[in-house]
C-alpha cells in the first residue's frame, strides 16, 4: 500500500489543488486529478522526505486561530509605525530565543509563522545550542516577544508534533 | 450579469475589501521606503502579503461568486502559494545579507555561532 500511495496527505492535497484550480468536481477530472497526484506523490518519494508524524489534530486549528489574530495585530502595529511621520525608526534589533522545540517540521511551521508576521524575522537556526535568533521591529518589547513565540506558538507546536 | 444588475452590498463589499487590501500593501512600500536598514526592510513586504492579499482576494471572491451564481474558492489556493513562499523568500535573502554582513564586519549585526564561519571569518581579508 505505501509503494502505491506513499504520502496519503499529499495526495490528497495535490487532488484538492487540481479540483479547485478546474473548478468542478466532475468524475473526469477526479480521475485525472487523482492520476496526476498519484504521480506526484511517487515521485516525491524519490527525495524521501520523512512523513509529518502529527499525534494530536485540535492545536493545530487553535495555532491557526493564534497566528491569525497575531498577524492581524502586528499588521495593524507595523502600519501605524511606518504611516506616523514622526516615529522612531530605530528601535529594531536582534534577538536570541532558546527553543525547546527541535522536531523539523514544527521548526519549519514556526519559522514561516514567525516571518509571516510582520514585525519578526526568523534568521538563523543553531541546532547544536536550540536557539534562533530573530529580527523585531520593536526591541523595547523583547521579553513580550519572546513569551509570545514561546508560549502561544511552542507549547501548540510540541502538542501537535510532540 | 450585466452591470446595472450587480447588486449594491455586493459593489461596496468588493470596493472596500479591495481598497484595504490595496492600502496594506501601499503602507508596506512606503515601508520599504522609510526603514534605514536591511533587516528592517524585510518586514515590510509581510504587510502586503499577508492581511494584503486576503482582503483583495476576499473581493474576488464576493465578486466572482455573486457574479456566476457558484461559489469561485480556487482563489484561495493563491493565499496559500502566497503565503507559503513569501516567508522562505524573505529568510533566504536574511540570510544571505546576514553572511555578508558578517564577512563585512559590519557592526550591528550578531557574530556567528557557528564554528565553521568563525574560521572562514578570520581568514577571509575584509574586503576594501
Amino acid at each position: 500500500m505505501s509503494r502505491v500511495l506513499p504520502y496519503p496527505l499529499l495526495t490528497l492535497s495535490l487532488l484538492i489543488m487540481w479540483l479547485l484550480l478546474q473548478q468542478s468536481a466532475s468524475p473526469g477530472h477526479i480521475l485525472l486529478g487523482l492520476a496526476i497526484a498519484l504521480l506526484a506523490s511517487r515521485a516525491m518519494a524519490a527525495l524521501q522526505p520523512e512523513k509529518p508524524r502529527v499525534i494530536r489534530f485540535l492545536p493545530i486549528f487553535r495555532l491557526a486561530g493564534r497566528a491569525v489574530v497575531d498577524i492581524m495585530a502586528s499588521n495593524i502595529a507595523v502600519s501605524k509605525l511606518i504611516l506616523n511621520p514622526n516615529s522612531d525608526m530605530t528601535k529594531s534589533g536582534f534577538l536570541t530565543v532558546p527553543l525547546e522545540l527541535k522536531h523539523r517540521f514544527g521548526l519549519a511551521i514556526l519559522s514561516c509563522i514567525v516571518t509571516a508576521t510582520p514585525g519578526s524575522a526568523w534568521l538563523e537556526y543553531h541546532p547544536e545550542e536550540s536557539e534562533v535568533l530573530i529580527h523585531v521591529l520593536d526591541i523595547e518589547n523583547d521579553q513580550e516577544w519572546i513569551d509570545t513565540l514561546k508560549y502561544r506558538y511552542e507549547t501548540l507546536l510540541l502538542e501537535i508534533f510532540g | 450579469m450585466t452591470g446595472d444588475q450587480f447588486p449594491l452590498w455586493a459593489a461596496i463589499a468588493v470596493s472596500v475589501l479591495l481598497v484595504a487590501g490595496s492600502l496594506l500593501m501601499l503602507a508596506g512600500c512606503i515601508g520599504m521606503v522609510r526603514f534605514r536598514s536591511f533587516y528592517q526592510r524585510i518586514h515590510a513586504p509581510t504587510l502586503g502579503t499577508s492581511f494584503g492579499t486576503i482582503f483583495i482576494l476576499a473581493g474576488s471572491v464576493v465578486y466572482f461568486t455573486v457574479t456566476q451564481l457558484r461559489p469561485a474558492v480556487h482563489e484561495v489556493l493563491i493565499f496559500v502559494f502566497v503565503s507559503v513562499t513569501t516567508p522562505v523568500t524573505l529568510m533566504l535573502l536574511a540570510r544571505a545579507a546576514l553572511y555578508r554582513d558578517r564577512i563585512e564586519r559590519v557592526q550591528d549585526v550578531p557574530a556567528s555561532k557557528d564554528p565553521l564561519d568563525n574560521a572562514e571569518m578570520q581568514t577571509s581579508k575584509k574586503p576594501s
